[in-house]
């Protein structure tokens, strides 16, 4: 019992982290319609950000998590107006490619900066040790980690369904040509919703850092992680990327605990048998060819 | 005039290729053997994205199975050298009926996402069956034994493999060409600019991706089979990612708009990877780099590019 337990908790604090990293890929696609592929290299970055503001400028963690996401969305707005700005008119395969290109760039000066080498962050003393619950011993920061995604769980649903800087991003996701007729200005809605993507990237890979190696991989194993996600959520879905990202934290946190040898392939077979049978997501539409 | 010209050059082309061997180096004989086989990978993956409008991100997936399976038949039944490449010609198309099947009915956007996951999951596999795949060494220590046909060749000759690469991929070029000017080419060329009249002049949309997504993965099969021998291994690298990025790349520096910009691509990029890595071991920052560029100002590509400054000089 006490294992399902632990699995669960797990498979939540997974399932939360990587609902920030993917519900941030799903804002920019439903008010861009761009996949970001720098997506998953933009929390690698508020990773590495937060070790070197830790580790080299010795702040205290709750100053990384403030500060790398800032840092990480400045970056964004810059990518934005000086890259992708051009391609905003083009066919959305020009999108794919340049936001790959940025990919390969960041990944490469992530490398050139830190190395290949692994490096660690710890967690911060308040959270470092582990608690009694539910009949076994948990991290602290497994439950913090859930906390937070909690609570950027419920301030997303706030903001998109409460506040009027919510409502202006839905109406560009919905009509951007109407939403500017409106007098929305859409070019800052453009930057500004590419540079909060990229900030809750980059908490989510604060908040992984002192869970994980950092290394230079680890921004690729989160894309793909988050493709999964929105994929078996459906793409543009909010409470899709939750579903899908609570599935495959219980992919992970249970394949990894009683199957662990084809706990890598589990992932994948479970997006293949959702295609199959739901082509565009669990709760998504419109995805035909 | 137009195509006399296009003849005769592509004519002192081919004859320069073929001469290869006898009047250059042979550091330049292995280059121009990577060339080729790349070339023939990013000329396979165009048939998808330039002609069909399908941008994969997972191709390394079909080059990186057909190398594993030369390495595996080579190493287990030391089959002949062709056979060896029928063998990964069919891997690479049972894959990519896999593959396709799931991810061409869907969008360009999901089916980008899609071939890049599904890419990483055959990575996945090959890194961590160690005991077909060998992990992430990945496998050596093959030889190549008889080419097949009853034909005597020496293939451990970098001279002799050149010539072998070389008549292969002319060969499967042709075919592709043929493909491409095929009736079926136009059918393809048609869904890139707009799938919804296709799909109401009456044609299955959805059965016409598949099958050119099977095609171009066969190729890439035959591809990854030739490059087995030359690296002398094959390993997880060939299936990951940032393999796949290299015909992305090709395809746009060469121009994607025309049937031999992959191959112009290929030769550009790897005399480019060549060069640079002289100077610095972060050629993934330059390719990045020139890639956006490439999107942004020069999309047409290197071929697209002088055609139209050709035409501009012209007038």
């Amino acid at each position: 019992m006490s294992g399902i337990g632990a699995a669960l908790l797990n498979s939540l604090d997974i399932g939360l982290l990587l609902f920030i990293i993917a519900v941030g890929l799903n804002i920019v696609f439903g008010v861009l319609n761009i996949i970001n592929f720098a997506h998953g290299a933009l929390y690698m970055l508020g990773a590495y950000l937060a070790f070197t503001l830790i580790n080299i400028a010795g702040m205290p963690f709750w100053a990384a998590l403030i500060l790398a996401p800032i840092g990480v969305a400045i970056l964004a707005v810059i990518i934005d107006r000086v890259l992708l700005r051009f391609i905003y008119s083009r066919d959305v395969a020009d999108s794919l490619l340049l936001t790959f290109a940025i990919l390969l760039i960041i990944n490469e000066s992530v490398r050139m900066i830190w190395g290949s080498g692994i490096h660690v962050v710890q967690p911060p003393d308040l959270l470092s040790g582990s608690v009694q619950l539910l009949g076994s011993s948990v991290a602290t920061y497994s439950l913090f980690v859930i906390v937070i995604g909690l609570l950027l769980l419920a301030g997303l649903w706030y903001l998109f369904n409460r506040t009027r800087v919510g409502r202006i991003m839905r109406a560009a996701a919905l009509d951007r040509d109407m939403a500017e007729a409106l007098c929305i200005n859409t070019r800052l809605v453009v930057t500004g919703v590419f540079a909060f993507g990229a900030w809750l990237a980059a908490v989510g890979g604060v908040m992984a850092a002192p869970m994980r190696a950092l290394d230079p991989g680890m921004g690729d194993k989160i894309i793909i992680e988050s493709f999964i996600v929105v994929v078996i959520g459906g793409l543009g879905s909010f409470p899709g990327a939750l579903l899908g990202a609570i599935i495959l934290g219980l992919i992970h946190g249970f394949g990894g605990r009683y199957l662990p040898e084809v706990n890598l392939l589990l992932p994948f077979v479970g997006m293949a048998l959702v295609l199959l049978f739901k082509p565009n997501g669990m709760m998504g539409k419109g995805a035909n060819a | 005039m137009k195509t006399k010209v296009l003849m005769a050059i592509l004519a002192v082309v081919i004859a320069g290729l073929i001469a290869v061997p006898w009047i250059a180096s042979y550091f330049y004989v292995f280059i121009f053997t990577e060339i080729l086989i790349l070339g023939l990978f990013a000329a396979s993956f165009n048939l998808i994205f330039g002609y069909t409008g399908m941008l994969s991100f997972g191709h390394a997936a079909f080059f990186g199975i057909g190398a594993y399976a030369t390495a595996l038949v080579l190493i287990h039944l030391e089959w002949p050298f062709l056979v060896c490449l029928l063998v990964s010609m069919g891997a690479s198309a049972l894959l990519a009926l896999m593959i396709g099947f799931l991810s061409v009915r869907l969008n360009e956007v999901y089916f980008a996402m899609l071939t890049l996951a599904f890419g990483m999951m055959v990575f996945a596999i090959a890194y961590q069956w160690r005991s077909v795949t060998n992990g992430s060494d990945g496998l050596a220590g093959f030889t190549l034994g008889s080419f097949g046909l009853g034909l005597d060749l020496t293939l451990a000759n970098p001279s002799v493999y050149y010539h072998v690469v070389l008549g292969i991929v002319a060969i499967a070029a042709i075919v592709l060409y043929l493909i491409c000017r095929s009736s079926f080419g136009m059918i393809l060329k048609a869904i890139r600019q707009n799938p919804e009249r296709v799909s109401f002049a009456g044609l299955n949309v959805r059965t016409y991706r598949l099958v050119a997504f099977v095609i171009a993965g066969t190729f890439a099969g035959l591809a990854g089979g030739l490059i087995a021998p030359f690296l002398r291994v094959a390993s997880p690298e060939l299936l990951h990612w940032s393999m796949s990025a290299e015909p992305i790349l090709m395809a746009i520096l060469g121009g994607t708009g025309f049937f031999l910009g992959p191959f112009i691509g290929s030769a550009a990029f790897v005399l480019l990877e060549t060069w640079i890595t002289t100077y610095t071991e972060s050629w993934m920052l330059v390719l990045g780099i020139i890639l956006a560029l490439m999107v942004i100002f020069f999309r047409k590509g290197l071929l697209g590019t002088a055609i139209d400054w050709w035409m501009e000089v012209k007038k």
